[in-house]
């Protein structure tokens, strides 16, 4: 309840009726996994909406187009992300409109950041993952903690399952521990990346009850955002 | 006294008449002088056209440099998705509307997740600028727009005049010369519903060529010469400034097209307002200033 | 759009960092915090008891054709059966079918500023009618921003119709703004009993048709009926077709306790 700064006084001491407190946050659930490559970015995202034991839906996109070569995903309180992906729309009109071009996916990533900061102490309750091609053509992954902390990264995973599917790619995209040289790290091609990215999201579906139905896929080039889709488990 | 009363005779000449002082003085004749000489305004600006289809809305603008020195300037103002405006007058007062009208249509996007009905927002875009026109602290907008928008009522065109009458039309055209691209429009106009989309683009090359003057026509000679910038929206169209290359390649089309139709050159442009307390000669014209007049093209 | 009423000046007035100087006259009171969250008191302010008069489930399902909206009578006020006679589908103009779930008086405010919406649309005499998905996404700003002040509308809807070139719409949102879309929707314990019943009979290559959607609503309505105690066999329904928007009913659910001979203590 204390979200204001007005004036707060322990639950106990009030006067007159039993009240049931108000949550604004609910966890909605979904996962995300984004990888980068040279010149693509393959971003992911599973399509259950679901709170507690019961599933809302099992067709709902969580990625959010942003411009011909952004894609953001974003997971957690869903009421959140549909403000804040509104939000971060507007601004990116308002941005095209005074400058005359589309915003680049760092811009999108550094406003992103400060919009979810002004919200620090009322945080939209989301895990942000921006995907995109950079100013050089690269492949971007922007992940965002709920108060607006980014950092650029070559893949990661958000969402309910982030920690199931994060050692995963660690292994599979990073090598990681693997005592490999620097010339021995097999190139990271397109195929590659939509293969982990769906193994990843096969294995979430079997541990996280949160993630499952299908998943989505974008994988964004010069030329474009090719999707596909997967079925999951439906259970 | 007779001195005093040379004095009155001068003041009265330098100042018109004595009924637009400002714009909340009738004249007798049961006119607004300030208005009218805003919709003046809108005739120094360079001519722009607007006409639609049955799927498609375009605008076309001419956007000659108000100096040697200067570059053309915009004459075609994206708004959202699915409306645009083109412009004639005062540019800066241009800027101010359409700010008014992107931040309209984007609150009611973020609200509603849908583009703003454009008989609406012309509609509130009318009853901003009436406001002008009725307080003697205030000027109207000297500004004349051409509206192109889509929406599920299918394609529009709007002309909105700085005494804040709107119209819905057909085809329109506003700014200086206009008068004989009218004459084009209205002559052609029966064949615009059922053209395609190609077509309606060249109809409306057309017309702002019949807008040029004769020595400026025959002076450039090749079409791809003209100053032209061209606007679309319609059916799975966002609205779209065209690029050099399209541009260029629509005015090879026109070109193609129809020099049968450019036969068509206008009489005279009447395009300036009659005045009927005074006679037309008497009126002062503002100094024309060659590089002063940067906001008016 | 800027708020820069609390934010220091660099000199004395003048402007902040990365700001216009203010002018006089200018709209620089400071920003009044929400009435509700001003109030005078020893304790503050505080919100968002609980629902009070309640409605119970609202099961939506989308066809081929379009959409059917259906509700029970009861609106309850704890566990007693206060209201047993209240329509909780509402058509709101020829393309939109509003279920209310939650405490109704929450249903009723918002049912007012709808109508009042409706009215400002017919002003405009232009044709134009508000469309389900606008109302939806509409109803998620409002919900959300009651929500971010800690002071929510306590309802759940569900909102369903056709678009101007027919197209059936099905979506929810609830008290926190959380909106979503699909070919069947539903609110309070119809979550629970309903939602399974028509998942089960969806084909995956099609959508339903209206029988099909018919009998679903009526089977779900009786296992309601049967399952949660907050319900009466009473319902109304609200198709909403591109040529048809009307609320039918009240239908009743047809109910048979014959095996309640068989069971012990009854």
């Amino acid at each position: 309840m204390n979200s204001f700064g007005i004036e707060q006084f322990p639950d106990y001491k009030v006067p007159g009726v039993q009240h049931v407190d108000f949550s604004p946050y609910e966890s909605n659930g979904g996962s995300i996994v984004a990888i980068a490559g040279d010149d693509f970015v393959v971003i992911a995202a599973d399509t259950r909406l679901s709170s507690g034991y019961s599933i809302h839906s099992r067709d709902q996109s969580k990625l959010f187009e942003m411009s011909p070569k952004t894609v953001l995903g974003s997971t957690g309180c869903w009421c959140d992300t549909l403000s804040l992906t509104g939000l971060v729309k507007v601004r990116m009109q308002m941005y095209e409109h005074t400058h005359l071009k589309t915003m680049t996916t760092d811009a999108v990533a550094q406003m992103l950041s400060i919009v979810m900061y002004n919200r620090r102490f009322f945080p939209y309750y989301v895990s942000n993952i921006l995907a995109g091609l950079d100013k050089d053509g690269k492949g971007a992954v922007y992940s965002y903690d709920p108060i607006g902390h980014c950092e650029r990264a070559t893949y990661r995973a958000g969402g309910s399952a982030g920690a199931l599917l994060q050692p995963v790619l660690d292994n599979q995209i990073g090598y990681k521990n693997q005592n490999l040289s620097l010339d021995q790290l097999p190139p990271l091609t397109k195929e590659r990346a939509v293969a982990v990215a769906s193994d990843t999201f096969i294995s979430a579906a079997e541990r996280d009850i949160y993630t499952g139905d299908s998943v989505l896929i974008n994988i964004i080039t010069a030329d474009g955002i090719e999707k596909r889709e997967l079925q999951l488990r439906k259970d | 006294m007779i001195l005093r009363f040379v004095f009155h005779y001068i003041w009265l000449k330098m100042f018109r008449n004595q009924y637009d002082s400002d714009v909340t003085v009738w004249s007798p004749q049961g006119r607004l002088h300030q208005v009218e000489y805003a919709i003046a305004a809108v005739k120094l600006g360079t001519a722009t056209v607007g006409l639609k289809n049955n799927d498609y809305a375009v605008l076309v603008a001419l956007c000659k440099p108000p100096s040697e020195l200067s570059a053309s300037q915009r004459k075609l103002i994206p708004i959202d998705d699915h409306l645009g405006i083109s412009i004639a007058g005062i540019t800066a007062d241009a800027r101010v509307l359409s700010k008014y009208l992107r931040s309209e249509c984007l609150s009611y996007k973020h609200s509603y997740g849908s583009t703003y009905p454009v008989s609406r927002l012309i509609t509130n875009l009318g009853n901003k600028m009436q406001t002008t026109t009725q307080r003697y602290d205030r000027r109207p907008y000297g500004v004349g727009l051409l509206i192109a928008g889509y929406d599920e009522k299918g394609p529009h065109i709007y002309k909105v005049e700085p005494s804040a009458n709107f119209f819905n039309c057909k085809a329109m055209t506003i700014g200086s010369r206009s008068q004989s691209a009218r004459t084009y429009l209205e002559r052609h106009l029966s064949t615009f519903n059922g053209c395609s989309k190609d077509d309606i683009i060249c109809h409306g090359i057309h017309a702002i060529r019949s807008s040029l003057p004769n020595d400026e026509l025959n002076k450039d000679d090749g079409a791809s010469q003209l100053n032209i910038t061209i606007a679309i929206v319609g059916k799975d169209q966002p609205f779209k400034i065209l690029n050099n290359d399209e541009n260029t390649a629509y005015l090879e089309m026109a070109k193609e097209r129809g020099t049968s139709s450019m036969a068509s050159k206008p009489q005279k442009d009447d395009d300036n307002f009659s005045t009927e307390d005074q006679p037309e000669s008497s009126t002062p014209r503002d100094p024309q200033v060659a590089i002063g007049t940067m906001e008016i093209q | 759009m800027m708020n820069n009423s609390c934010a220091q000046p660099m000199w004395l007035n003048g402007p902040s960092p990365g700001q216009f100087y203010n002018f006089m006259g200018g709209n620089n009171a400071p920003a009044q915090l929400p009435r509700e969250l001003t109030t005078a008191g020893p304790y503050g302010t505080k919100h968002s008891t609980a629902a009070i008069t309640t409605g119970s489930s609202v099961l939506g399902i989308r066809f081929d054709g379009g959409v059917l909206v259906a509700a029970d009578t009861l609106v309850s006020y704890g566990s007693l059966a206060r209201y047993q006679n209240i329509e909780r589908v509402f058509q709101i103009n020829n393309k939109i079918l509003l279920g209310g779930g939650g405490d109704f008086a929450d249903i009723q405010s918002i049912k007012r500023s709808i109508d009042q919406k409706m009215i400002e649309d017919q002003c405009c005499n232009d044709g134009v009618v508000m469309k389900p998905a606008e109302l939806s996404s509409w109803l998620t700003r409002v919900l959300y921003n009651r929500r971010c002040r800690m002071n929510p509308l306590y309802i759940d809807v569900v909102v369903g119709g056709v678009d101007e070139a027919g197209k059936p719409f099905l979506g929810n949102v609830d008290l926190r703004g959380r909106a979503y879309d699909d070919y069947v929707v539903a609110t309070g314990f119809g979550r629970h009993l309903a939602l399974p019943l028509v998942r089960e009979r969806k084909p995956k290559d099609r959508e339903f048709t209206f029988e099909e959607a018919t009998s679903l609503i009526r089977e779900s309505m009786k296992v309601l009926y049967y399952r949660d105690t907050r319900s009466l066999p009473q319902y109304t329904v609200g198709i909403c077709t591109a040529n048809d928007c009307s609320i039918k009913g009240p239908f009743k659910v047809e109910e048979n306790w014959t095996f309640a001979e068989g069971v012990s203590g009854y």
